[in-house]
This record gives structure tokens, C-alpha cells and sequence, in this order.
């Protein structure tokens, strides 16, 4: 594992003694099993506002489709894993843009292999895109699902919660999405363009972590690893 | 002397009974009224403006009606707009007086957020003869069915505070409702009272409507100019600080005054300057004098309770800020206490203007200057307010955003044809200029969001029918717009709650924001009180009460007026002329002639510009004089400038007079002609947009107000926070992906004018060309003190932000989690 290299602002970390990247755009790459997680991609996202009449721009599937790409040539993977939600909901793909659609289509092609996880806003992604649909993944010691467990689950790895945190300091502030984890675990940070975070104070981690996870907060050029203590409301 | 005929009977009576006659500019509106003009009457605060303003409705309503018939029919007559609804409150109180006294049987009520629906149907079916109300109501009224009907009779429509509204986004909105009131009711005349200023021309141009070529004026109405005030500085007797905006030192003497007053206003200029002042008064105040507290984040409640015990006269002085600015009388007021410079003479009059409301004697104000600057900044205001000469930007161009909300409106309200809506918008003033192919983009943005990927043609928010006119999609559609209208945006604001539970107390909100840097155990001060932030509890943060001494977390900001730019010229002449300085105390004389010993004083139409080594840094400070908005404006921008340079730049503080920068190697050898071009407006201040969070706060409010977001409403964000989206993202992807679209570009004109003042900027830049004077000196000059002193009080801009994550992030993490 040592002879793995690390580039810069790339830290090589550990989540129930696995190696893992985080990477800034949010997403998590595993080098042993040269896999690609990210979740919450929430496509179509602007345009399910607008259909209910607020007109949010038509480009965030445009922005995260671009970011994946990024992600997907920094780091290689064999194998990509999205978590759950990746369609903002069940008429998502109607409303997709076409020229974005083949662009999806093509990212799909180019990976050997893409899974896409269940979600509660997508329990049945559009078949037409290609990849594998499974509730849940298990690879080596980690088992990737949608929605966290609550209570003791080890080596899971999920999204849903959208993790984001609150750092103070010199009465200034700086929130930012975030890795919510407590070694054993994690919650990725959503993935999509226009996602908003919940707080990792919030209950809904208390309920998964059993009290406040530390955060590995994406900050602009790198990540932070920083202890709940740390992290303010 | 006005021709007593001109008045009914029935009126004469009633002035001579007052011991009264009427005035000649109540008079002239009455005169303007009977010629069918549009008037505007600008007259000091006492001067009988409002009833000048209602005198013709007065007079037309009794010639016109029998108050003995009960079955008369309801058709409004007049409806009077104001900024607050208390004022709309306290109007419609003193308006009575007359027409009780006169006998008249008017039919006079309020409509305002607080009316129940009820009377508000009631209202609509059988109006009133007068209304008061908000512009929000009446843009609610363009946004429902069947408003022209309502408004089919109306003869007059009184604007109040007009000078108040114009220059904001709230008179944009207001100057459309108008538009469509004229198409509505083509009959109606306007009625403008202002409080005196500068622009006399470009409010009576807002107030008339366009047509044609040539701009159209209101009839200029003035009032006599009341007696001169009398304003005094405190001559201090304790040391005068250098920097800072507490005014300790002068707190025993203000206390001393309030003491020798009936009722004494104390004026600041921040919510946080507030809370200290009361704080420290109360600290003194051994003799129990009730004094209170009046400021815009307070409880409703707390705030009423304050204006009844000084309408009542049971206050001895009232600690407030701007919120107390407006016209409605709150008693005997006979004295202004100004903490801190009043950074325009047109907001010094206004805020004199409270004292001795009813009488026709000189108000009278203290101006208590905070540090040694602010000297020469009250110095410069009193002269200007003994020569009454005003500051004011002019007018600006109507706000797109606005407009945006308003065409939306209308389609919630009667179908429209779009070239006679655009006929309908350009004959209001502030968008008379406005080009065609703007106002169709503004309609997409309305229907669909205005995008170049034109993929929301399904989803229209506005359709066009058959019939070639313009409605709402459905009526849910109009419902929620309805539920959006207006153009203030406040900041996400959290309840401080005194207790948890429901039997806590709200003693107000706070922002977000400054929640969020608060740990459990922190105090702070709020609501006249120190108080310890016991954690957050959905959307109230749970306090009690601190036996503190002092609030660990010093303050928050909120409301800083930038220094006037009329007020600034002022002060850089007063500053560089020693035959003004005699007005000036000691101190100050003696610290303005070690500057020009030891460095030079800025002349009034140079820049300024000394460097200087301390302590292993390098600093650069200059003079502008042009606020901290600007100033902070042009720090961003000379550090990019600086660091292309290798200067290695690390970082800069503002304040309203002055900017330092430093770093790491020494600044003197800089081409300061090249440093300072004007330039660094291009593409240098583009690049720093991309990722301005002054930007993105500006950008979401447009976004608000066009309708393009939401408003949220308390208690629903919480619950939704996980799934909802973030406006600052909401920019990014605009900007990557749409650069040219409309919001960006009213964005744009908003930061120019607002939160970065780049207008400004861009003024005192070519201002200064060519003469930008440098001294390169061994240490720091006596003129640079007060702004080296606000590194480490104020924010230091340019060390980067995330420096608290890094300081944050715990290696032992890293460590320990290293396979």
C-alpha cells in the first residue's frame, strides 16, 4: 500500500483500514479497487424547479456531468459507483437536454464498468444510459449503499444526507460540504451542481455516527480533516 | 401672501380656529391640484407637509360628497403611499384631526401587512374615500384580478418620504405600480412630499410621467426653509481615540446632556454601536433616567412598547439607528445626539429634523465624533448643514430585477399586450431609457428564467394566449408571486430566543450568519443585554442571560452608511486648509500639523500615498476618502495588481478614509501612476467577480426579487435545507454557463453602485490622474495611526479565508488515519 502514490492536495487516507482519496470535487476514489464513488449527482435538478414554476438555469446536469468527467480523468477508475440519487427524480430523464444526455451516455461507455445505487429519488434509473443497477455494492471490507444505516454498520460507505460543516475562527466563518466520518465509516458530500449541505451536527448524523462525525472539509485547493470539536453550528 | 379665497369656508374656519392660516405651500399644491399638475413639495420635517399633501383631496372630497348620507357610494379618491406602515398609521391618526373637526364624514383606513383579509375584502368591495398604504400593497393590487376596477375612480395618489423610496429598488418597483395606476385611473394626479435635497430635478422628473423625447417635470412646490438648526460638536475634555467607532471617551458628557434634555435622541450608525451605547449609558446612569433602545433587529413588540412610552413622553432618551429616521412623531423631542460622524449632510438634517417637530424653533443637535477623524467629518457636516447645502447621488436607472418582478405581476393581475406594457414601463421615470430589446429580455426572464438553453418553453411561469395577451399560467402560479412580491430581501435571519421552549421569549433576529461563529458558552451583546448562546434549536438560537462583564464576542455589523461623497470632497478641504482648522479641538489641530511635519497632508485633489517599514512587513497606505465600500473595493484589486508585481502583497484593511496594504517586500520603488490606473476596473476586477462573495450575496437578492428564487419562509427552510440549493452555486453555474444573462447584468449594476461601489471607485481614480503625490517614509505617519490600528478589529481581506480550515484541520487526523 505504501508504494501507492500520492499527488498533491490527494491525500491518501484510511476508512476501516481501506486506502481512499477524497477528491475536491466531492467525489471518493479507493486506488486498491481503482474505483470511482460519488453521490447525489440530483441531475436535472434545475429543471424539476422550473417545471413546479421557479426557474432555476437549465446547465446544473451540464456543470456535474463536467465535473465527473474531471474527476473521472484525474483518477482512472475501473469501476464507477453512484450512490443513490443520481436522477433528481422519476421524470428527470424527459427533461434532459440532449446534448448532456449523450454526454452521460458516453461517460457510462468509456468506465468498464458503472453501478448505479438505488436512491430514494430514483429507485429505478433510466435503463438507457447503460451501467448495473443494485441496491447496495460490496467491495472488499466496504458496502456501498444509498441511505446510511443507523446504528453500528462498519466499512459503510453512503450519501443521502448531503454532509456539509461549519468552521469558525477569529470571527470569521467558513462552511463548506464536507466527508462526514468517523474512521469506520462515512457519508460522501452530494455531488450535483445545484445540492445543498445539512449541517454534520445535525441529528440525522447523530442518528448514523452515534455523535457528531469528524469532517474532511473540501476547501478550495484542499481537504481538511477536521474533528467535531472543531466544527461549529 | 396667497389670496384667502382660495380656500373654502369651511377651511378658513377651521385654520382661524387653530389660531392658524393656511401656509403658501399648502396653498400651491391646492393650486397645482386645480390646474390638474403633478406636484412635489419638498419642505423641511414640522413645515405642515402632510397636509399640504392631503389639502386638495381635503378640499375636493367636501365639495364633493354629503357626509349626512350614509348610503353614499365607496369609490376611492385618494391613496397615500409610504415607506413604513407606521407612518401610513400615524398619518392617517392626524389626518382625522381636521376632518373630525371640520365635520367632513370621511371614510379613511390603513391597508398594510398587518390588515386581517377580511377587512382587506371588505376593503375592495366598498373602498374607502382615502387610502393608506405600502408600495408592497399596491404591487399586491397590480398582481390581482380586477385591480383597474378598484382604482377605476381615483383622483390623487400622495407619496410620502418620496426622497426615501426614489433612490432604491423599493421606488423602482413603486415608480411601476404608479405606471399602471395612470393606465388604470388616467384622471389621478400625484401629490410628492420630500424632506429637502439635492436633487430637486431628478425627483420631480421621478415623480411626473414620461412621454415623448423630452424628460417631464412635477411642479416644484417648496416650503419655507424653518429656522436653521443649531448644531454644536462636543469639544471633548478626555483624550480623543485614534481609531475605532465606540466613543467611550465621550459617553459621561453625552449622559450629562441627556440629562439636561426633555427627550434627547441618541443617533448611531450601527445595530452594534447601539447595543454598545445603550450598554455603557445604562452602566453610568445612576440616577435610573429611562432610557431606551430602538433598532430594526428588535422584537416588534420591544420596538412598540419604546415608541408608545416616548409618544407618551415617559422617555428621557432613546439610543437608536436609521429606524427612527422617518417622519412620524414620537414626541417631545428637543434634542439630537449624533454618536459618530453622520457620513452625509442630507442624513444629518434628516435625522435634526426630529427635534422640535411641531415648533418653530431651531432644532438643536449634538455631534458626538468617535475618533479623530470623524472630527474633521463632523466638522465638515455642520458646515455643511449651516450652509444647508445637501449631498445625494443622482437618481439611478430602474433595476432590471425589479422590473422582471413587476411585468410577472402584472400577468397575475389583468392580461397584458406586451407593447403596451412597454409603453406602460417607460413612461415611469426610472425606466423611461429603457431599449426594447431589454424589456423583452426582462419578459423571458419573467416567463421562463431568460436563458440562452431554451429548454423551459414547457414550463412557462407567464403564456401568452390566443388573443395575443399575456396571463399568469395558472392560478397556483399567481399565488405564489404573490406570496414573493417586494424588494426587500433580508438576510437569513435566526430568532434569539431567552429561554427554550415555547414560553421563551423572541427578544428579536440575528443574522445567520453570526450565529454561526458562535460556540455554546460564547456571550454576546443583544437587546440592550449580555447574553451566553446556549446552542441552536430549529430555527431560534436559545440564549439566557450572561453575568458576564463584557460580551466575549465583541459585535456584529450591520447598516454602515458610506461617507457621502459631497461630504468627503468637505473633508479632504478641511483637512489640507489650516485657515478652517479653527473650528477644530486641540488634538486634532496638533495631530493634522505633526502629519504635515512628518509626512504631508493630502491635498483635496491628490491621492496621497505613503509607504513605510514596521516590524519585518512593508505597509502602503493611501488617502482616498472614499468609504470602505470603495476603499475595500480597491485593496482587492491593488493586492491582484501587487502580487503580478511579485510584490508578494498579504494582505489589507479599510476604513472610511484611508487603506494600508502590506507584504513582504518593500512597496516604495512601485509605479504608483501604473499601480493606481484606472485600469485595474477591467479585467482585473472581472477576475475577482468570479469569486466575490459580495457578488454572490448581490446576485441572490436579484435573484429574489426577479422571482428566479424563492423567498423562504420561517420555519419551512429548515426541514428543507438537505434538498434545497444554494444561490451562491446557483451563480457559478450561471456565470460558466450563460454569461450574458440579464440577472448577471442587473447583478452587475447593482455591486457597481452597492456593496463594492465600484462607481465610486472609478470616479475618485480618474479624479486623481496624474496626481497621485508619494511619501516614502522610515515609520508609520501620524495620519496612517487610525487605519493601522483597524488591522486586527476589522476583517484583514487578502490572507486567505480558508487559512481557518487550515488552522482547524488537526494533524493527528491525518496521522491517524494514514494506512
Amino acid at each position: 500500500m505504501s508504494a501507492m502514490t500520492a499527488r498533491k492536495n490527494e491525500p491518501v487516507w484510511a476508512l476501516h483500514g481501506e486506502a481512499v482519496t477524497p477528491d475536491l470535487t466531492g467525489a471518493l476514489f479507493l486506488p486498491v479497487h481503482r474505483t470511482l464513488i460519488v453521490a447525489d449527482l440530483h441531475f436535472e435538478k434545475g429543471s424539476s424547479y422550473a417545471e413546479r414554476g421557479q426557474m432555476l438555469p437549465p446547465y446544473d446536469t451540464r456543470a456535474t456531468l463536467l465535473k465527473l468527467s474531471a474527476a473521472i480523468a484525474r483518477h482512472r477508475p475501473e469501476t464507477v459507483v453512484a450512490l443513490g440519487d443520481s436522477f433528481h427524480d422519476l421524470r428527470a430523464d424527459g427533461r434532459m437536454d440532449d446534448s448532456d444526455a449523450d454526454m452521460l451516455a458516453r461517460l457510462v461507455r468509456d468506465v468498464s464498468r458503472w453501478v448505479w445505487i438505488e436512491g430514494n429519488h430514483d429507485p429505478e434509473p433510466p435503463a438507457r444510459f447503460g451501467g448495473e443497477v443494485r441496491p447496495v455494492l460490496e467491495l472488499g471490507t466496504l458496502t456501498l449503499r444509498h441511505e446510511p444505516t443507523e446504528g453500528n454498520a462498519p466499512g459503510e460507505i453512503a450519501g443521502h444526507l448531503h454532509p456539509c460543516a461549519r468552521v469558525s475562527g477569529n470571527g470569521r466563518s467558513v462552511r463548506a460540504r464536507c466527508f462526514a466520518t468517523d474512521g469506520r465509516r462515512m457519508v460522501l458530500p452530494s455531488f450535483g451542481a445545484f445540492t445543498g449541505g445539512l449541517s454534520v451536527r445535525d441529528a440525522a448524523f447523530t442518528r448514523v455516527f452515534g455523535s457528531c462525525p469528524d469532517g474532511w472539509i473540501i476547501g478550495r485547493t484542499s481537504i481538511y480533516a477536521v474533528q467535531s470539536k472543531r466544527i461549529a453550528n | 401672501m396667497a389670496p384667502p379665497a382660495r380656500l373654502p369656508d369651511r377651511f378658513e374656519r377651521w385654520f382661524a380656529a387653530r389660531g392658524w392660516r393656511a401656509r403658501d405651500h399648502q396653498l400651491e399644491m391646492l393650486d397645482a391640484a386645480r390646474a390638474g399638475e403633478h406636484a412635489l413639495l419638498i419642505a423641511p420635517t414640522g413645515g405642515g407637509k402632510t397636509l399640504g399633501g392631503f389639502l386638495p383631496s381635503l378640499v375636493d372630497l367636501a365639495e364633493m360628497i354629503d357626509p349626512e348620507d350614509p348610503r353614499r357610494p365607496h369609490a376611492l379618491h385618494t391613496l397615500y403611499l409610504s415607506p413604513l406602515k407606521a407612518l401610513s398609521v400615524d398619518v392617517a391618526r392626524n389626518l382625522m384631526v381636521p376632518v373630525e373637526e371640520m365635520g367632513l364624514g370621511l371614510r379613511i383606513e390603513t391597508r398594510t401587512g398587518d390588515t386581517p383579509p377580511s377587512k382587506k375584502k371588505r376593503q375592495r368591495e366598498r373602498p374607502p374615500d382615502i387610502l393608506l398604504t405600502t408600495p408592497e400593497q399596491l404591487a399586491l393590487f397590480v398582481a390581482s384580478p380586477n385591480a383597474s376596477t378598484f382604482f377605476a375612480d381615483l383622483k390623487r395618489v400622495v407619496i410620502d418620504e418620496i426622497h426615501a423610496l426614489a433612490p432604491q429598488k423599493r421606488g423602482d418597483l413603486l415608480s411601476l405600480g404608479l405606471a399602471t395606476l395612470a393606465q388604470w385611473a388616467p384622471q389621478a394626479r400625484r401629490a410628492g412630499l420630500s424632506a429637502t435635497v439635492a436633487d430637486e430635478g431628478g425627483l420631480a422628473r421621478w415623480l411626473a410621467p414620461q412621454a415623448g423625447p423630452h424628460a417631464k417635470f412635477a411642479r416644484l412646490v417648496r416650503g419655507g426653509p424653518g429656522p436653521r438648526p443649531q448644531v454644536e460638536i462636543l469639544d471633548s475634555a478626555e483624550r480623543i481615540p485614534w481609531a475605532g467607532h465606540s466613543g467611550r471617551h465621550a459617553l459621561a458628557e453625552v449622559y450629562e446632556r441627556i440629562k439636561g434634555a426633555r427627550t434627547a435622541l441618541v443617533f448611531v450608525n450601527t445595530r452594534a454601536q447601539a447595543e454598545f451605547t445603550f450598554q455603557e449609558l445604562w452602566r453610568m446612569n445612576d440616577e435610573g433616567l429611562p432610557i431606551a433602545l430602538h433598532h430594526g433587529s428588535l422584537a416588534p413588540e420591544q420596538r412598540r412598547k419604546v415608541e408608545a412610552a416616548m409618544a407618551a413622553g415617559k422617555l428621557k432618551g432613546v439610543v437608536c439607528t436609521s429606524t427612527l429616521d422617518l417622519g412620524i412623531d414620537w414626541g417631545d423631542v428637543d434634542l439630537v445626539i449624533q454618536m459618530g460622524a453622520p457620513k452625509g449632510s442630507a442624513r444629518l438634517i434628516q435625522r435634526l429634523g426630529r427635534s422640535n417637530h411641531r415648533l418653530d424653533e431651531p432644532s438643536k443637535a449634538l455631534l458626538a465624533p468617535t475618533n479623530r477623524f470623524e472630527h474633521l467629518e463632523c466638522t465638515a457636516a455642520a458646515e455643511a448643514v449651516a450652509e444647508n447645502a445637501l449631498d445625494g447621488e443622482p437618481l439611478k436607472a430602474g433595476a432590471l430585477d425589479v422590473l422582471a418582478q413587476h411585468v410577472m405581476g402584472r400577468a397575475c393581475g389583468d392580461p397584458f399586450e406586451s407593447d403596451a406594457l412597454f409603453e406602460e414601463v417607460t413612461s415611469a421615470a426610472p425606466y423611461a431609457d429603457l431599449v426594447r430589446s431589454d424589456f423583452d429580455r426582462v419578459l423571458d426572464l419573467a416567463a421562463t428564467g431568460g436563458y440562452a438553453l431554451a429548454s423551459y418553453d414547457r414550463f412557462r411561469r407567464m403564456v401568452r394566449g390566443k388573443d395575443g395577451l399575456w396571463r399568469a399560467r395558472d392560478a397556483r402560479t399567481a399565488q405564489r408571486h404573490r406570496l414573493n412580491v417586494g424588494t426587500i430581501v433580508e438576510s437569513d435571519m435566526i430568532h434569539v430566543r431567552l429561554g427554550s421552549g415555547r414560553a421563551g421569549r423572541r427578544l428579536g433576529q440575528i443574522e445567520d450568519w453570526f450565529i454561526g461563529q458562535l460556540t455554546p458558552g460564547d456571550t454576546f451583546l443583544f437587546a440592550g443585554q449580555i447574553l451566553r448562546f446556549e446552542g441552536l434549536s430549529e430555527t431560534d438560537a436559545i440564549v439566557s442571560r450572561a453575568s458576564a462583564d463584557s460580551p466575549k464576542i465583541p459585535s456584529y455589523q450591520g447598516g454602515k452608511f458610506p461617507l457621502s461623497t459631497y461630504l468627503a470632497a468637505r473633508v479632504r478641504d478641511l483637512a489640507q486648509d489650516r485657515s478652517k482648522w479653527g473650528a477644530l479641538p486641540g488634538q486634532v489641530r496638533d495631530w493634522l500639523d505633526l502629519q504635515s511635519l512628518k509626512s504631508r497632508l493630502p491635498g483635496s485633489d491628490e491621492l496621497l500615498v505613503e509607504t513605510f517599514p514596521r516590524a519585518a512587513k512593508f505597509y502602503l497606505v493611501c488617502y482616498p476618502f472614499e468609504g470602505r465600500l470603495a476603499h475595500q473595493t480597491l485593496g482587492m484589486l491593488l493586492t491582484r495588481r501587487l502580487e503580478r508585481l511579485r510584490m508578494r502583497p498579504m494582505g489589507f484593511v479599510a476604513n472610511e478614509y484611508a487603506l494600508a496594504v502590506w507584504g513582504l517586500r518593500d512597496l516604495s520603488g512601485v509605479d504608483m501612476d501604473a499601480l493606481f490606473d484606472e485600469d485595474m476596473l477591467g479585467d482585473d476586477l472581472d477576475a475577482w467577480l468570479a469569486e466575490s462573495p459580495l457578488m454572490k450575496r448581490t446576485f441572490k437578492t436579484c435573484a429574489i426579487i426577479a422571482g428566479l428564487i424563492e423567498r423562504r419562509f420561517p420555519g419551512q427552510e429548515k426541514t428543507a435545507r438537505q434538498v434545497s440549493f444554494s444561490a451562491d452555486l446557483i451563480y457559478d453555474v450561471l456565470r460558466q454557463h450563460d454569461a450574458d444573462h440579464v440577472l448577471l447584468q442587473a447583478a452587475w449594476a447593482d455591486a457597481a453602485t452597492g456593496l463594492m461601489d465600484v462607481r465610486r471607485l472609478g470616479q475618485a481614480l480618474a479624479r486623481v490622474k496624474g496626481r497621485i503625490v508619494t511619501e516614502h517614509l522610515a515609520r508609520v505617519s501620524p495620519l496612517a495611526v487610525p487605519v493601522m490600528l483597524e488591522i486586527g478589529r476589522e476583517p484583514v481581506y487578502g490572507e486567505g479565508h480558508e487559512s481557518i480550515l487550515a488552522d482547524a484541520s488537526d494533524d493527528l487526523i491525518s496521522e491517524a488515519m494514514t494506512p
